[in-house]
């Protein structure tokens, strides 16, 4: 009965999506349907093929796998193609003819950034959040899955608006708004997935087993819950036609600025930062084997950066024409976020205190270290660039750019490379991982790739920010806008290399994670201890 | 040291003897974990680092003070305003002030003087230079370059040197840069239309080869000898009134010199007969309504002086 009722809706779904691509406006819109259908229409056949079967019941004393399984993949998948992007674009920088004329504008610099942003941001990014949010709510709360296959909904679900949004940019869909760039179909999409990540979760934490809920899982739920908000506040717009991809936002003017950046930094804030502390408050600890440093630390600092993290999104538009008191609180919300920020730091070096002697053997280890030093790093410079002195020298320059990826690279990179590292033998149950010199080779590169990338940002960052505001002494400008251009070139190009030795690097990580799968010996599976009587 | 159970054979190398302590042991003999576990992850009890706590209270305490001294918490009619009373709009309005009250004796001279006297007053040229070259960095360098040397072959002048469209006196450069080329903005503009020959059918395809060979034969470039003899005849005709028998130009027209290898939109046959065929018609703003008198003054003798004013 269940099933029928499935394959009634997808028909429904197949058959609205097929006259809404017929009478599609756009490219971009024609092509959304089609994904829909497709996807539609591959499920209603996985559905058709499995009617009347028996269902299997599902051992509640076994983790829920399967969508964990996936993410990984999908985040190995992802991770190659966002970095690619961001090498493909670092070069155009540097070699605009490399905006090909014959791409005709599809593959010009414009189009390709808010691809490379997004697919780092939400399909690297996001799906490493949600494969370890289902694999640590599981694990810390002694509980399967809520929600049977709702978690595999999740899963493909978001592959889909990836899709959507990742098509949507290149046929020129765009709302024109930094990290929040889908339009509002894809926009609607996300929100329904989202709602069923956040209940999937919550409903894991809810059925627990265990009296108290996990750090992580607190961080794990400020990042989903927040995120539901931030995004549904951000996206309110009016579609121009039920057919067309193109929407009006509701907010106009310094308003829609302000919300613009109360959300992107708080994308920053509660998907780049608070759902990756969760994920370090459990990989850390498992893979050092030491118990957390400081319970205390870990609430104070939780409730402190949930509270502050919200306020800070004005230091994104110092001035402009966003009032001074509202500048002025971003400003200094931004300062006092500092110490939160850096307790998050502080938990998960400390936690290292007793082992230290792995970071000579565990590359692991070693990788997991370098991201929360370059998240304490990212997290003392931000507040730093938030001063508005500061601010009027780095702001639009590529300082900030240089910042972004020291956090984005050195904390989100490297976490999720460790997670990964530490899940892909477990999740498929190997002894171990393939090859630790190529861990060792991966950690090198992608760390030496990001020093050359930040170092490469500050220089040229604050080159051009003093040759924007020089002037002589009567007051006039001394440097056109394009002689700053032509001097960052050689910065430009070392930004090249470092990016596309971080590429480098993941592609051995894919090579690798890809041979533990298939070559590492198995896993025993555990066994009582043999008893002395044998003998 | 010596190995105390002595179990080193004697001919390997002895082992470090330096005794690490364990910090394991040592942590967990002084601080408790909280008790709970999850999934084998234990907590210690470990109190906040002091200097953590301490920093974060003056992180708070000087926000405090911040949000005193400058504009910071909105209420319904207006925020707080300071102690301090800062704007930013009043910090970016005294810096221009303080310039401009500096600048003022210069820009009021420039404004006043004859054109042409201005390269006689030392002080005053100087400092129209520098004006100039910086309003030129911010307004004229998108097109014509960031040191005036124009975009070759895609219609961006060339203003380094003594080749002009519509003259290089700074009278003429003047004029230029207030009213613009070709613009329905002001009806100083300068303005000339050169027909499309081919486009609008007044010579055939193989008159206006003749034509271009004939072109090509006034910079004596690379030709045809024929054909640019059987296109001189059309050209006396078609070209000459404005571009002059021998292709010397008129500034009073804007109609380009053909007798020298600098091309606006490139001097290959193809790009000739193109020019020929359709037309060219390359527009300026004019500045009058975006920029001071003063300003426009300054630009102007900044571009007379980078080399081919007349």
């Amino acid at each position: 009965m269940w099933d029928y009722l499935k394959l009634a809706v997808l028909g429904l779904v197949i058959v609205v999506a097929a006259v809404a691509a017929s009478m599609a406006r756009d490219p971009a819109y024609l092509v959304h349907m089609l994904l829909i259908i497709g996807a539609a229409a591959i499920t209603f056949f996985w559905v058709i093929r499995r009617v009347g079967d028996p269902v299997p019941a599902a051992n509640p004393n076994e983790y829920m796998d399967g969508p964990v399984r996936a993410g990984v993949i999908a985040t190995a998948f992802w991770g190659v193609i966002g970095f690619t992007a961001g090498v493909f674009i670092a070069a155009q920088l540097t070699w605009p003819q490399l905006n090909f004329e014959w791409a005709q504008g599809y593959l010009s610099f414009g189009r390709l950034r808010p691809l490379h942003t997004s697919a780092v941001i939400f399909a690297f990014g996001g799906n490493a959040l949600i494969a370890t949010a289902f694999h640590v709510v599981q694990r810390t709360s002694a509980a399967r899955l809520w929600g049977g296959g709702l978690a595999w909904f999740v899963f493909w679900g978001y592959q889909l608006f990836i899709l959507m949004a990742a098509t949507g940019y290149v046929l020129g869909s765009t709302q024109g708004n930094e990290y929040a760039e889908p339009e509002w179909l894809a926009d609607l999409w996300l929100t329904i997935v989202w709602v069923a990540f956040l209940i999937v979760f919550m409903g894991t934490v809810i059925k627990r087993r265990e009296p108290h809920i996990y750090v992580a899982n607190w961080f794990y739920m400020a990042f989903i819950v927040t995120v539901a908000m931030l995004h549904l506040v951000n996206n309110v717009s009016i579609p121009v036609s039920a057919f067309g991809s193109k929407s009006v936002p509701v907010w106009s003017g310094v308003q829609s600025a302000m919300i613009q950046w109360w959300y992107g930094h708080n994308a920053v804030g509660f998907f780049l930062t608070a759902g990756f502390l969760g994920m370090m408050y459990y990989y850390i600890p498992k893979q050092a084997e030491r118990p957390v440093y400081s319970y205390k630390l870990s609430i104070m600092h939780f409730w402190a950066l949930i509270f502050l993290y919200i306020w800070a999104g004005p230091h994104h538009l110092h001035y402009t024409a966003l009032p001074d008191w509202a500048q002025t609180l971003g400003m200094t919300f931004s300062i006092m976020l500092w110490m939160p920020s850096w307790g998050g730091m502080i938990n998960g070096l400390m936690t290292l205190s007793g082992a230290w002697d792995k970071l000579r053997t565990d590359p692991i280890i070693r990788m997991m270290v370098v991201a929360v030093g370059f998240y304490g790093m990212a997290t003392f410079e931000g507040p730093m660039m938030s001063i508005k002195t500061v601010n009027a020298l780095s702001h639009y320059t590529d300082w900030t750019v240089g910042h972004v990826h020291s956090g984005a690279l050195g904390w989100n990179g490297m976490i999720t490379f460790g997670a990964l590292y530490y899940l892909v033998p477990k999740l498929w149950q190997r002894e171990g991982l393939y090859s630790l010199r190529l861990v060792s080779w991966h950690f090198w590169l992608a760390t030496i790739g990001i020093v050359l990338y930040a170092a490469s940002m500050w220089v040229t960052g604050i080159m051009e920010g003093l040759m924007w505001r020089e002037v002589d002494a009567q007051g006039f400008l001394v440097n056109s806008f394009a002689d700053t251009v032509a001097a960052k070139f050689p910065m430009y190009v070392v930004r090249t290399l470092g990016g596309g030795m971080f590429l480098l690097g993941a592609i051995i990580m894919c090579y690798k994670l890809w041979k533990t799968v298939t070559d590492s010996p198995a896993r025993e599976p555990a066994r009582a201890p043999a008893t002395v009587a044998a003998e | 040291m010596v190995d105390p159970e002595n179990k080193t054979p004697d001919n390997k190398v002895k082992p470090p003897t330096r005794q690490y302590p364990d910090p394991k042991q040592k942590i967990e003999q002084e601080v408790k974990t909280t008790g709970h576990s999850w999934d084998g992850i234990e907590e210690y009890d470990n109190p906040m680092p002091r200097w953590w706590v301490w920093i974060f209270i003056i992180t708070i305490v000087w926000s405090v003070g911040y949000w005193i001294a400058y504009p910071a918490w909105p209420g319904i009619q207006s925020a707080t305003s300071g102690l301090l009373g800062y704007s930013s709009r009043g910090e970016v309005a005294d810096e221009i002030a303080e310039f401009e009250a500096r600048n003022e004796p210069f820009f009021i001279a420039l404004a006043e003087a004859d054109l042409d006297e201005i390269r006689e007053d030392d002080e005053l040229h100087r400092f129209a230079v520098n004006a100039g070259s910086s309003v030129f960095s911010a307004q004229c360098s998108q097109c014509h370059g960031a040191g005036g040397g124009g975009v070759q072959a895609s219609g961006f002048p060339n203003l380094l040197n003594d080749d002009w469209l519509w003259g290089g006196t700074m009278e003429d450069i003047h004029q230029t840069i207030r009213y613009g080329i070709r613009n329905e903005d002001y009806p100083d503009a300068r303005w000339s239309e050169m027909p499309a020959f081919g486009q609008d059918g007044l010579l055939d395809d193989d008159e206006i080869d003749q034509v271009v060979n004939f072109v090509l034969s006034l910079s004596d470039s690379d030709h045809d000898a024929d054909l640019a003899a059987a296109g001189a005849e059309h050209y006396e005709m078609n070209c000459a009134s404005c571009h002059g028998d021998g292709g010397e130009g008129d500034y009073f027209i804007g109609a380009p010199a053909l007798n020298n290898q600098i091309w606006l939109y490139g001097g290959s046959p193809e790009a000739i007969r193109h020019s020929i065929y359709y037309s060219r018609f390359g527009v300026m703003p004019g500045f009058a309504g975006r920029l001071r008198d003063a300003e426009i003054r300054a630009v102007a003798a900044y571009v007379h002086q980078l080399g081919g004013g007349q």
